[in-house]
């Protein structure tokens, strides 16, 4: 299963790598949205660093959409779902692969984020520095959820405007988790207790992966 | 003769028990000492919420689960999940709204942004998603996989509605009748009144699911029917030339 995993995550991981989608078209796309977000407050430093962290976890959840949408397009290329059919490949190893790369692609981005919100938004750069961990194991979370909600909705016409229909309400929880150890981080409080709920979501959701991931792939 | 007779009781009691808790609430049982009469909305509020959370969303998953177990899975499993989930739908956007009339009042606004309700809300999202989910896929086997995956996820939701009173501060009042140390707060004839209304409203959901269920086998089978004719039609035509 592992070797599976690390087999497809290096192979989403290459594509990504050539074709440099994630550099030239999902982070400016995040850091714009970033901006209009600072331009959307108002010029009130107060303010913007009050809603930093809320602003920091929305604008990732529409960055993590496009990345879950293009990691679902790359499996539905001629020829690549009946390969890894023929393959024999493990789905619980295929859904910890693309999971694997699409967290990679997530922390890059999340990490510019990050530098945007202190940048832009005048996050206190020590607090960003003291929730980075909560966002590593927020953003692990939605990668192992997206993938999930990502074969849920691949290969339909509608794939596009559904994904955001299922898996938004579902990454609630993951927001409200991730935005309240953030605020805790800048601001002081229960950091551990918000982070352990993130925690508890990423492992169920590795767990739901692993078991369902292998029905979603069933021909 | 047992089953027969207890479908065809299925409405009938329905009724009778839903009449009784209109009856009950509004005529027999007190007004409370500090909410007055806004406290009558005790015997429809929680009642639809049980019915929405546990009783529809309940077998909505457990029909998924099912579906999902190669064992138990069948297409009617699957169109059991469907029609709870619709019914489902329909229970907790009445949940949403009996509970934002009593908060109007109460707390002074009809939405808050409090745990119970904002997990409850994005409940009823998630079932609208499992319904667009469903629309989305034309192929009968995938339609079915997907939805009882997505079934089962959105499950997850369901124990953090429920304890979301316990783990975090919020204005919905805490559990009445299931409540953590088992102890019952509610006495007399506004418990009696509850119970009825409970076991009212989850008959109500027993009856839509049934009545649902029928209507989907037979849009089934009409949309086969439909299907057989035009190919019939297409065959005749090919014949002719």
């Amino acid at each position: 299963m592992i070797r599976t995993a690390l087999l497809v995550a290096g192979k989403d991981l290459r594509i990504e790598l050539r074709s440099r989608v994630l550099l030239w078209q999902v982070v400016p796309f995040g850091v714009m949205a970033l901006l209009l977000c600072g331009l959307a407050l108002g010029p009130s430093h107060a303010g913007h660093s009050s809603a930093a962290p809320g602003l920091y976890y929305l604008v990732t959840l529409l960055v993590a959409l496009l990345m879950i949408n293009r990691s679902q397009a790359v499996e539905r290329s001629p020829g690549t779902r009946s390969s890894i059919a023929t393959l024999g490949l493990d789905p619980a190893g295929v859904f910890l692969g693309k999971s694997l790369a699409l967290a990679v692609e997530l922390l890059v981005t999340g990490l510019v984020l990050l530098g945007g919100t202190v940048l832009i938004l005048h996050t206190a750069l020590h607090g960003a520095l003291v929730a980075l961990p909560s966002v590593v194991v927020t953003l692990c979370a939605l990668a192992c959820a997206g993938t999930l909600y990502g074969a849920l909705t691949a290969g339909g016409e509608a794939a596009a405007t559904l994904l955001p229909v299922l898996a938004l309400p579902a990454f609630a929880p993951l927001l409200i988790g991730g935005e309240r150890s953030f605020n805790d981080a800048l601001y002081g409080g229960a950091l551990l207790g918000w982070w352990i709920i993130v925690v508890v979501a990423l492992v169920a959701y590795v767990a739901m992966g692993i078991l369902l991931y292998g029905v979603l792939e069933e021909t | 003769m047992i089953k027969e007779l207890s479908q065809r009781l299925l409405g009938p009691v329905t009724i009778v028990l839903l009449a009784l808790t209109i009856w009950l609430g509004l005529w027999v049982t007190p007004p409370d000492r500090i909410q007055g009469n806004l406290v009558r909305l005790v015997y429809v509020h929680p009642s639809v919420a049980w019915v929405a959370l546990y009783v529809s969303f309940g077998t909505a998953t457990i029909a998924s689960v099912l579906y999902l177990w190669r064992r138990t899975r069948s297409m009617a499993v699957d169109r059991i999940a469907h029609c709870a989930m619709e019914v489902s739908v329909l229970f907790i956007a009445l949940t949403l709204i009996t509970g934002s009339i009593w908060g109007r009042p109460t707390w002074g606004v009809w939405w808050a942004w409090d745990a119970r309700l904002t997990t409850t809300a994005i409940l009823g999202v998630l079932a609208l998603g499992y319904l667009a989910l469903r629309r989305a896929n034309d192929d009968p086997v995938l339609r079915a996989r997907r939805s009882a995956v997505f079934a089962v996820l959105a499950a997850i939701n369901v124990p953090i509605i429920h304890f979301s009173v316990d783990w975090w501060k919020t204005l919905h009042q805490g559990a009445t009748v299931f409540t953590v140390n088992g102890k019952i707060l509610i006495h007399g004839s506004q418990l009696w009144t509850l119970l009825i209304s409970f076991v009212g409203f989850t008959m109500l959901f027993f009856w839509l699911l049934r009545s649902r269920y029928r209507l989907e086998v037979r849009r089934e089978l009409v949309s086969s029917a439909a299907l057989n004719e035009a190919l019939a039609t297409r065959q005749r035509e090919g014949a002719t030339k």
